[in-house]
């Protein structure tokens, strides 16, 4: 049996090593994109200066209604469209960053919720989500340099944090008392902290067990396991207040908290599917039976449908009342990002319910990935629909900053997960509930 | 129906289970099993075809949404037009997130009411059947077994079912 783990170990060195290879070529392909970042900071200008004669056109009907504004205007204009295009790489790095932490944090909460449950199924995939969720901390880092970065005005992704922006904003001056830039670090750095214990000691304790007597090692993860929840779903409501609500300061909704929360619950789900699927396809997790997969994929169909409940109460009751200062919100959306608004709609809710709504398919492997890779297609468009129209308004595109930064974050990911995958035996074998869950047959 | 029946009475769903499969594979026939809960993976066991249930309800379902698309659509926008939301448009697609709640509600409404009925529809049962239970027991804590003895030897199939595990055998001969 230690034959077989030291095997699954070495085994193990080989893929990730092939796979890193891969995306260590994505990852140059992304320092390539870094460096035509700034040419493009350069291009930019150009495209403002050309953007002026192309913006004639609306300046001028423009200037038949206010002839003496429209000059002022259009400098002004073309000024906010100059910082949203110098956001744009800016706010392509912070989605991909945050889309790809917010899976191995889904995934953790994930984890925690099976020992708090203890439930008999999961166990064989317990190391998949510990490797997956050792993402948590380099990701988590990522996030705090970047936040940091905002917060010293190294770039302009959160308006509230301008000073001068402030001074002419009564709304957010009422708001400065939270939203300040030390507190607002002091909360990150409290959250990332907190995730990053708990990931550490819940992983350490269920390492223990494996050479473990008695299940000692058991009952400390589960309470251990019910205090990370608490504890995160109150950090994890105010985290998506923090990062993703106020990129838009005037605005506000009472579940956004959950909204993210759902959208990084299903995209966890998926991954920890994905990667399962990929392992036992290589052989590295024959206890994983299609029973297990036909789980994970009734995880992944009731969360896409919970995250489209989320989704729609947030949009009707706001579409519904029609107040000025929330309906904002969804109108620059919809005006200025319809494909993607209401293409992510289509790839999260009626994708998945059509494809997984039956039982057998649930099974098939090549289902599960398909659907799969689409509910994280859907779930990237979710993030990037939270986090553009804030930062760099009309001026979006899915361009060479946005997939470059996706195929960064995404090669980090994949190499972070699948080396952690390694470090240990990929069977948690002392855990009491295991035989159950090897036996796990619906 | 089989006029010589052996009723195999077991006290544990896994024993029944377990059962249900040697008698299967010694190639006699279960005429029926009554249960007090539904037991997992019995019906696999039994080797019943699996159900078409869940096609039914997922047209009725369809249905349920069709339904709900027609009936706002006439009382809303084209019977008497209403101003929804301070959004006075009369277009049904415009107020369509409006309806969506009513949307779903008559789609869970019409796929589980309807499939429930069908479900009774197909077990022959409807308010005041008298029950086919042949033993009372089968409510409380007991599984019963009901095997087609016509074509075999008696004897030989008791001793075959006390030895997967049965608690009571007995002959049942409807002449």
């Amino acid at each position: 049996m230690i034959v077989g783990a030291i095997g699954l170990v070495i085994g193990f060195l080989q893929a990730p090593s092939n796979l890193d290879d891969v995306r260590e070529m994505m990852a140059a392909e992304e320092h390539h994109g870094e460096a035509s970042h700034s040419e493009e900071g350069e291009a930019n200008f150009a495209e403002a200066e050309h953007g002026m004669l192309l913006d004639d056109e609306p300046g001028r009907n423009a200037e038949a209604e206010h002839a003496e504004e429209a000059g002022a205007h259009d400098t002004e204009h073309l000024e906010h469209k100059l910082h949203q295009l110098q956001n744009k790489p800016w706010a392509a790095i912070y989605v991909a960053a945050f889309f790809f932490f917010m899976i191995s944090l889904g995934v953790l909460a994930f984890y925690a919720l099976q020992y708090a449950s203890q439930a008999g199924w999961s166990p064989v995939l317990f190391r998949v989500m510990e490797a997956i969720s050792a993402y948590i901390v380099p990701g988590g880092i990522i996030m705090f340099v970047l936040l940091a970065l905002s917060g010293f005005h190294m770039n302009h992704l959160f308006v509230w944090m301008d000073p001068e922006v402030v001074a002419h904003d009564e709304i957010i001056q009422n708001k400065t008392a939270y939203l300040n830039v030390p507190f607002f670090l002091i909360r990150a750095a409290i959250f990332l902290a907190g995730w990053f214990l708990f990931r550490h000691f819940l992983v350490r304790n269920s390492r223990r067990l494996d050479e473990a007597t008695d299940n000692y090692y058991f009952k400390k993860n589960f309470k251990l396991a019910a205090g990370f929840l608490v504890f995160f779903l109150i950090s994890e409501s105010i985290m998506s207040w923090d990062w993703i609500m106020s990129l838009d300061p005037h605005w506000f909704s009472t579940l956004f908290g959950w909204y993210v929360f759902s959208s990084m619950f299903v995209s966890g789900i998926t991954v920890i599917a994905l990667v399962s699927i990929y392992l036992k396809s290589r052989g590295y997790l024959p206890f994983v039976n299609n029973s297990h997969i036909h789980d994970l994929a009734k995880y992944m169909f009731g969360i896409s449908i919970f995250w489209t409940y989320l989704w729609f109460s947030q949009f009707m009751l706001i579409w519904y009342s029609n107040i000025p200062e929330e309906v904002v919100y969804f109108i620059s959306r919809i005006e200025n990002y319809g494909l993607p608004f209401f293409g992510m709609v289509v790839l999260n809710f009626l994708f998945p319910l059509l494809v997984l709504m039956n039982s057998d398919y649930k099974r098939v492997n090549w289902f599960v990935v398909m659907t799969g890779i689409v509910i994280l297609i859907g779930h990237y468009l979710d993030v990037f629909n939270m986090v553009m129209p804030a930062t760099v308004g009309e001026s979006w595109f899915i361009g060479i900053p946005e997939i470059s930064a996706v195929l960064f974050f995404g090669g980090l990911f994949t190499f972070v997960v699948f080396s952690a995958l390694t470090k240990a035996p990929l069977l948690a074998k002392r855990n009491p509930f295991i035989k159950e869950s090897e036996h796990f047959h619906y | 129906m089989a006029s010589k029946v052996i009723h195999a009475i077991y006290n544990d769903d896994d024993l029944l289970l377990q059962a249900v499969k040697q008698v299967r594979e010694a190639r006699y026939h279960i005429g029926e099993i009554y249960t007090p809960m539904p037991v997992h993976g019995l019906d696999k066991a039994m080797g019943l075809a699996p159900t078409r249930l869940a096609i039914t309800s997922f047209l009725y379902g369809v249905v349920g949404f069709a339904v709900a698309v027609a009936m706002m659509d006439f009382i809303m926008i084209e019977d008497w037009p209403q101003d929804i939301g301070g959004k006075p448009s009369f277009s049904f697609i415009e107020n369509m997130p409006a309806f969506v709640p009513i949307m779903f509600e008559l789609t869970v409404f019409f796929a589980a009411h309807l499939m429930v009925i069908t479900f009774y529809m197909r077990s022959k049962l409807w308010p005041f059947k008298e029950a086919e239970n042949p033993d009372l027991r089968t409510t409380d804590d007991m599984f019963l077994m009901e095997i087609d003895a016509a074509n075999h030897n008696v004897d030989e199939l008791t001793k075959f079912l006390y030895d997967t595990g049965a608690a009571e055998i007995k002959l049942i001969d409807n002449k």
